[in-house]
């Protein structure tokens, strides 16, 4: 699909990127840097004992493992949901398959009282599991569940293209040659499926990290126990500790920088393997 | 990365041969699963929503959402989306012209540092712009002394949002106009025709719909964003209270039911967002139908 000429007869070149490196250094870039400055201001002992404290490790285990488990959960189910969207027919099949864009649509912090109202020990679920013994809300449970309901879209509008453009002569070639149905799911279709797989769990993941008006609500915010590194940093900000909240923040940023060159490199390999067939 | 508008067609599930497809049993087994799974996820939230909301019958959901307070964030969630999204628009198909329309090098990084607000916290995107114009920040004390109001205000809500909408309209045009290729506008410009006219003229209609989705998609996060917008706005009522904000404080003030119902009317922008969507991907699989028959020209 590479159309595009060294030296193209279309015109317009300075005036789009001009104006696109403008906006993105004033709007995006300038601003970050801002940030990395800031840290500058500290100690690199003041940064390290801020960002290695008890509460603040606490809370990076929290954020990654319920980003973690909740994009793995993700994984399966939005495979299962994609599958079940490309191959079968079902009544209502146009109407699920747009609400499984809702959580980009819903505001979060909707999301995120919604669920609590769902999973708190008086809401519609919590109060069945309460006397069980089994809390959701205010526990990492809580926390993981908000994320499923945000990382979905990411996992099933990745896998499910790849699906759609599955050739089936490859698949009919592996029943050819005598492979049964899960065999042929995990030999011929699961291994083209990887790449995309990777990536929705990449984005759901990072996506996870980061959330803040979802979680916030259903969480509890326990220091050491509920707190997600992006409530701590609002946290600081409460207290006016600038330079606390900017530390935790440029680690975060770090982190989400790499997930990004990782998702980035990831669609890039892909795009590659599309190119080479 | 926000769900690109594929015209995904579902044609091909219905033909599927036997032998590679699997037993009913199975196929009803999966479907159960998966749609068991999407209740759970995500229909029950948006039935509670409704629920909740006219729990107290529907004269408190009326007196919730035409309270002053409610229809001022109602107005400025408004007035923030006004601005930040024409911008983003802009910047969109600025970036998106010049990094499908030409090569040059660095591409795979614009696009990388375009993605960038994608991946950043939205507290921390909240963060950078009280960094800069807070009290202690680079530019507080200028600020301070010519009485201009950023942070806070107006001004800040709207930057916050703009940064975290920021790649929504690009990333959706991106991928499309890519697709498409130059072909169209090279053979315009061989015929003559001036910047301006080649994207009025022939970009834009091929392009119209995937933009229109995007600008939906990026208005539906303006809206709503929360994270990034709590930062900056320093909550005040009837003042600096986006819709969003609004439904925090009557949540985290026990009004339950006036904050589901001010949380129903961005439950009707989500749902109005998805309806767009579908319309865009019904569109596009008409003009994929279409295409060859009506040729190019429009």
């Amino acid at each position: 699909m590479k159309g595009s000429k060294a030296r193209s007869v279309l015109p317009g070149f300075g005036l789009s990127m001009g104006f696109t490196v403008f906006y993105l250094c004033v709007l995006v870039l300038i601003p970050l840097a801002g940030l990395v400055v800031k840290t500058t201001g500290l100690t690199w002992e003041q940064f390290w004992n801020t960002v290695t404290s008890g509460r603040v490790l606490a809370s990076y285990r929290i954020s990654f493992l319920t980003a973690f488990f909740a994009a793995l959960i993700n994984l399966a189910f939005g495979l299962l949901v994609a599958w079940v969207l490309v191959r079968y027919r079902f009544p209502g099949k146009k109407l699920i398959d747009s609400l499984v864009d809702l959580p980009f649509a819903l505001p979060t912090a909707v999301a995120g009282i919604a669920l609590t109202a769902i999973y708190a020990p008086n809401g519609w679920i919590g109060s069945l599991l309460d006397p069980l013994g089994i809390k959701i809300a205010f526990t990492p449970l809580g926390i993981t569940i908000a994320l499923i309901f945000i990382g979905l879209p990411f996992v099933v509008r990745t896998v499910q293209p790849v699906l759609q453009d599955f050739e089936r002569e490859t698949e009919e070639a592996a029943v050819m040659l005598g492979a049964y149905r899960w065999r042929t799911f995990r030999r011929v279709i699961l291994p083209e499926l990887v790449p995309a797989l990777l990536t929705g769990f990449a984005l759901a993941f990072a996506r996870g990290l980061g959330e803040y008006g979802s979680v916030v609500f259903i969480s509890g915010n326990m220091p050491l126990k509920t707190e997600i590194t992006p409530l701590l940093i609002m946290t600081k900000l409460e207290q006016y500790d600038y330079s606390g909240a900017t530390a935790i923040a440029l680690v975060m940023l770090l982190a989400s920088f790499l997930m990004l060159l990782f998702i980035n490199y990831l669609q890039w390999r892909s795009n590659r393997r599309a190119i080479a067939d | 990365m926000a769900g690109a508008v594929t015209a995904h067609l579902s044609d091909s599930a219905s033909v599927r041969p036997k032998h590679v497809t699997e037993k009913p049993i199975v196929r009803w087994l999966l479907t159960g699963i998966a749609l068991l799974f999407l209740g759970f996820v995500v229909l029950l939230p948006l039935v509670a929503v409704f629920v909740e909301a006219f729990q107290q019958g529907v004269n408190l959901y009326w007196a919730s959402i035409t309270d002053p307070d409610a229809v001022a964030a109602l107005k400025l969630t408004l007035i923030t989306a006004l601005i930040s999204v024409p911008l983003n628009t802009v910047f969109g198909i600025a970036a998106a012209w010049a990094i499908t329309k030409f090569r040059f090098r660095g591409k795979n990084f614009l696009i990388t540092l375009i993605d960038l607000p994608f991946s950043i916290s939205p507290v921390i995107s909240g963060l950078i712009f009280v960094l800069l114009f807070g009290a202690q920040g680079w530019f507080g004390p200028w600020l301070d002394s010519h009485d201009i109001q950023i942070l806070f205000a107006l001004p800040g809500i709207v930057l916050a949002t703009t940064f975290v909408t920021f790649p929504f309209v690009a990333r959706e045009l991106i991928p499309l106009m890519q697709a498409q290729g130059v072909q169209e506008e090279e053979a315009a410009a061989s015929l003559g025709a001036k910047g301006w006219q080649i994207f009025f003229r022939v970009t834009l209609p091929n392009i119209k719909w995937g933009l229109l989705y995007g600008i939906i998609l990026c208005n539906a996060r303006a809206m709503g964003e929360f994270g990034a917008v709590s930062v900056v706005s320093g909550h005040i009522r009837g003042e600096t209270n986006t819709l969003p904000l609004h439904v925090e404080i009557l949540y985290n003030e026990y009004q339950f039911s006036a904050s589901f119902a001010v949380a129903s009317l961005l439950v009707f922008l989500a749902l109005i967002t998805l309806g767009v969507k579908s319309f865009v991907e019904w569109k596009s699989a008409q003009r994929a139908k279409g295409g060859e028959a009506n040729g190019t020209a429009s």
